[in-house]
């Protein structure tokens, strides 16, 4: 009866009497890590549940990829490389990064309105680890990230794209584009918590969103920009990324940027993380 | 029933809890003992401050002033504890709307640390005993207002609890769906869980508290068992209209004789007062005919909400206008 650090007393099935205040005199206040990452599986288990039975939603993540490779592809091209062809190798890493952060966006949007509903006052009545609810929304939507990293990709290779990196290094720059998409995920869902509405979460969310993508190098070199924005060009955690990215499927290699990328991400969790779990516990 | 061990005994203790929205103070001031292995009742119409009371007493809100222990944890500072041994249905369903009924229970479940075989087996079994076993696949879109419900209370017993949290469970069904509820509230008792119920309807507390407390404008009005209640309202109101006005003061003397109790005038221009037996009801015509006072009409009633309201507070249920409760 004195299992204070595990977890909670099996809940009895069975139609044995419930002895409150010697199950009072047992629980603990505390919620084991490993019993925080199971509640957060369990919670991501909801999300994928409710991605299968509402398939709309991925709406964003198939059309999106496909429109702006396309599109930007054929627009910047012939400008920046010569042909598109040439464009390519520099572009699809570029295009990758943005296209899926731009998709993180939503994984704040639907917190937002998730959170509306009435279920989440059961979770917040519920003696789980109060990231569980958040961690496992954001982890449900690694899947979406897949799918926009999946698509960017084929459709590169639809348009001739031959990366020199190899499967390896194509697979190894998909995977740490959608684990640090997955960390600046956190900064929207910290919006998607503090917001009023969803549709301010969207506003807020761009105003991140649009500097940290296009204040990088995922299109152009920074070579000819001023300065002044050269400068933060340089230490955007993005512009890592997309390097890392480039480096990746080019020649299957790791680089220093990674490095950089993965401390940027690894920051970006460590603040935004505990904000949330904050904000929403000052909620509940 | 289990009045042993640890702490007080009681479930629940409140000392002066207080929760202000805006300039609104929603609660202000309740202080509560619920025995354990009871049912209590809070009455209250609209915007009285119960669901703002169950709220801070289940962790979902924090008071702004005062204390309240649930069977001697604190629900502010160790609300973690607080949660593993309460279960809460609020007055709208709050289940996953885009999951199944067997895929909800079986998140909650699975959340409250069942293996996936045990949460399969417990949702089977709360499923069948809620009438759900055929609804169990079926998205919920398709449920009624009382599957909602029942399943929403089904998700709430996944763990036992020793405390249960019901917001009007039956608000809005039919009467008898409303019937199956009382029975399962009966059931949970008999099975050593202390209940504390909020409901706008008399004979709802009536027939399933054993406690109830009156609750208006966030303050606990009256508190006592549902005969200690009626006591001072009277089981039932009889309600005259006299011929001449000026009989007024006389009829308003007699009856203060005859039944021990002030008597209340009605907006249209009755007589009206608690009676505790039919025969007190008796007892007055016959003095008001000894005594020459002609009435245009006689009427007995059962006791309202309206009429606790009006003998307790001293002002009319739905004068108690405070904004809808903030709920989120």
């Amino acid at each position: 009866m004195t299992t204070l650090t595990t977890d909670r007393p099996a809940p009895r099935a069975g139609g044995a009497p419930v002895d409150g205040p010697a199950l009072a005199a047992a629980v603990s206040t505390h919620v084991p890590l490993a019993t925080t990452v199971r509640q957060s599986l369990t919670m991501g288990w909801r999300g994928l549940l409710k991605i299968r039975r509402t398939p709309e939603q991925l709406v964003d993540v198939t059309l999106q990829p496909i429109i702006f490779t396309l599109m930007f592809t054929y627009i910047f091209g012939g400008a920046i490389a010569g042909d598109v062809g040439s464009y390519l190798p520099f572009f699809i890493p570029g295009i990758l990064v943005q296209t899926v952060i731009t998709t993180s966006v939503v994984t704040g949007v639907q917190l937002r309105e998730d959170m509306d509903k009435g279920v989440f006052d059961r979770f917040r009545s519920l003696p789980i680890a109060r990231i569980a609810p958040l961690a496992g929304a954001l982890l449900a939507d690694t899947v979406r990230y897949a799918i926009a990293t999946t698509l960017t990709l084929v459709m590169g290779l639809i348009m001739g794209w031959r990366p020199d990196g190899g499967f390896v290094g194509v697979v190894s720059a998909g995977l740490l584009v959608i684990l640090c998409a997955w960390a600046l995920s956190w900064i929207f869902a910290f919006f998607g918590v503090i917001a009023r509405s969803a549709s301010s979460v969207q506003g807020i969310s761009m105003i991140v969103l649009f500097p940290l993508t296009f204040a990088s190098n995922a299109f152009v070199p920074a070579d000819t920009m001023p300065s002044w924005l050269k400068g933060f060009v340089d230490v955007n955690p993005v512009s890592h990324l997309v390097t890392a990215a480039r480096e990746l499927t080019l020649s299957g290699s790791w680089t220093v940027d990674a490095l950089w990328a993965l401390l940027g991400a690894a920051v970006v969790v460590a603040v935004f993380a505990p904000l949330t779990v904050r904000a929403y516990m000052r909620k509940a | 029933m289990t009045t042993t061990t640890s702490g007080t005994g009681w479930a629940v203790e409140a000392q002066g809890l207080v929760k202000t929205f805006g300039d609104n103070r929603a609660v202000d001031g309740i202080d509560l003992r619920i025995r354990t292995g009871a049912v209590y009742g809070f009455l209250g119409p609209n915007g009285a401050g119960k669901t703002t009371t169950i709220r801070m007493l289940a962790t979902l809100l924090r008071p702004d002033a005062g204390t309240a222990t649930v069977f001697g944890r604190d629900v502010a500072r160790e609300a973690q504890a607080v949660r593993q041994l309460i279960g809460v249905t609020g007055q709208y369903a709050s289940v996953d709307e885009s999951l199944s009924a067997t895929e909800n229970l079986v998140l909650f479940g699975r959340l409250l640390g069942l293996s996936r075989r045990d949460a399969r087996r417990t949702a089977a079994a709360l499923l069948d005993e809620f009438g759900l076993g055929e609804a169990a696949a079926r998205p919920l879109k398709n449920f009624s207002g009382g599957m909602r419900r029942r399943l929403d209370l089904a998700a709430s017993l996944i763990a036992r609890p020793p405390l249960i949290f019901l917001d009007e469970p039956t608000t809005g069904l039919d009467p008898r769906t409303r019937l199956q509820m009382w029975d399962t509230v009966r059931r949970l008792v008999d099975g050593g869980s202390t209940v504390l119920l909020t409901t706008q309807y008399l004979d709802e507390a009536d027939q399933l508290a054993e406690r109830i407390a009156v609750i208006d404008r966030g303050r606990l009005v009256a508190e006592g068992t549902g005969a200690e209640l009626k006591a001072s309202v009277g089981t039932s109101r009889i309600q005259v209209g006299l011929a001449e006005e000026r009989d007024e003061d006389e009829a308003r003397r007699i009856a203060r004789a005859v039944l021990g109790v002030d008597v209340a005038r009605t907006p249209d221009g009755r007589l009206s007062a608690p009676v505790a037996t039919a025969d007190a009801a008796g007892d007055l015509l016959v003095a008001l005919r000894q005594a020459g006072i002609h009435l245009t009409e006689v009427g007995v009633q059962q006791p309202t909400l309206d009429e606790v309201f009006l003998t307790i507070t001293g002002h009319a249920a739905d004068a108690a206008r405070t904004p809808e409760e903030v709920l989120a």
